[in-house]
């Protein structure tokens, strides 16, 4: 690693003062920047700490009955404290790499990292949870940009990610074992007022939303919905792991699992 | 440089280190705690895995500044008083649960999380708590009998195959 100056605020205010710095960078759980940092590949003249903020703590839930995790809420604190509120999400933090990464890494720097095969990038999508920043709020559909793209600004903070519950939810991971990352991971959610299909691991563009499969499944909310439905090979990702045509089978596999799960 | 304080085994170190310094480099170089191993340096295989107040974390992974104010545990303070194997360790003598022991730090810290959180826990459950930790040589089978042993419960349930 480069060498590089090390803070740890207690408040939002200082933290974005703190990354105010020319090329300061935030650090969530660093259970991806570190490694990125050993392999210099970034070189940050100051890593701001988030993790001694309490007011990025913690599940809760809002008056409209919506689920809000703090932006640094480790995945093992949302896979305990979100099981009864939201389990399809206590899900897929469960899900997300080992027992060990999963008490360091959190939900904000995952999201603002936005792996192509990362598991919460699906689970915000496809709830269509709100990404409030220390300046504002920004809905899902709008904030991933494509792989490690989001529409945050530089120095701009997740302060919490705000899901509404769906009736029914499910994180389907097809687990690249070496990795831990998805393979391929469906995460579909059915509200009152229709399906959302949030697709990880498969695309070069990263998460997506499948729209062929939601308008499907608002028509017939089963399985048999799908046969037929396939995404477009030409944009998935192809690597030693998988071809193009694996994962746009995947994809169609997956999600009619999602589907079986919560019918 | 800037100093970083902690609990380390029940006893108060300090030491000053830079921004970039790990937590698993802390313990190994600064405190000279060398039980901790570094394996692939790439938070992949768990030789470094350590407690960071209670919790299993990946040293290699973690700054040592981070780790400021709290209470670590490390595999030389996982015997007994009086210097013997612990129940975790001695199951894992029992049951041949080491070859090279280059990952046996990793996998008696990360059996004791299990254990602390889930005392008597399925051979899957096992298996699957263990996933962050590699072994290179003795394979898993004799370590998820150490600890199903080290869980109280019967180790030979675990058929070998």
């Amino acid at each position: 690693m480069y060498s590089f100056e090390f803070e740890k605020p207690s408040t939002i205010a200082d933290a974005v003062a703190a990354l105010a710095a020319e090329d300061a960078q935030a650090l969530g759980g660093g259970q991806t920047l570190i490694p990125t940092l050993k392999q210099r590949l970034a070189s940050p003249s100051a890593l701001v700490s988030l993790s001694g903020i309490s007011e990025m703590q913690g599940v809760c839930v809002e008056d409209d009955g919506s689920v809000s995790v703090g932006g640094a809420t480790t995945h093992a604190t949302v896979a305990s404290e979100a099981a009864n509120t939201y389990p399809a999400l206590a899900a897929l933090a469960g899900q997300i790499g080992d027992p060990a990464v999963r008490n360091r890494g959190t939900i904000g720097g995952s999201v603002a990292n936005n792996d192509p095969a990362a598991c919460y990038p699906a689970g915000v999508l496809g709830s269509g949870a709100t990404i409030r920043t220390n300046t504002r709020e920004i809905a899902a559909d709008d904030f991933f940009e494509g792989m490690f793209s989001t529409a945050l600004d530089d120095g701009e903070i997740i302060t919490s990610v705000r899901f509404p519950v769906p009736q029914a939810a499910s994180y389907q991971k097809f687990l690249q074992p070496a990795s831990r990352f998805a393979l391929v991971g469906v995460f579909l959610a059915r509200f009152a007022d229709g399906v959302r299909v949030a697709v990880t691991g498969a695309s070069e563009d990263g998460v997506f939303r499948w729209s062929e499969a939601e308008q499907a499944l608002n028509t017939s909310f089963s399985p048999d919905a799908l046969m037929g439905l396939h995404v477009n090979p030409m944009n998935m990702i192809a690597d030693l792991h998988g071809s193009k045509d694996y994962r746009a089978h995947l994809v169609s596999v997956m999600t009619k699992r999602a589907v079986a799960a919560c019918s | 440089m800037t100093q970083v304080s902690m609990t380390v085994n029940g006893k108060s170190v300090s030491g000053d280190v830079e921004g970039r310094t790990l937590l698993s480099s802390f313990l190994r170089d600064h405190l000279s705690l060398t039980g901790t191993h570094v394996g692939c340096d790439t938070a992949q295989c768990g030789a470094c895995v350590v407690h960071v107040n209670g919790e299993a974390v990946k040293s290699c992974n973690m700054l040592a500044l981070e780790a400021d104010g709290t209470d670590v545990g490390t595999i030389e303070g996982q015997s007994n008083a009086d210097g013997s194997l612990n129940v975790i360790q001695q199951a894992f003598q029992d049951h041949h649960g080491l070859q090279c022991g280059f990952c046996t730090p990793g996998m008696v810290m990360s059996a004791a999380a299990l254990l602390k959180e889930n005392p008597r826990p399925t051979e899957a459950e096992i298996r699957k708590y263990l996933e962050g930790n590699l072994c290179r040589c003795t394979g898993y089978h004799n370590i998820v009998k150490a600890i199903m042993a080290a869980s109280g419960q019967d180790a030979g349930s675990i058929a070998a195959e």
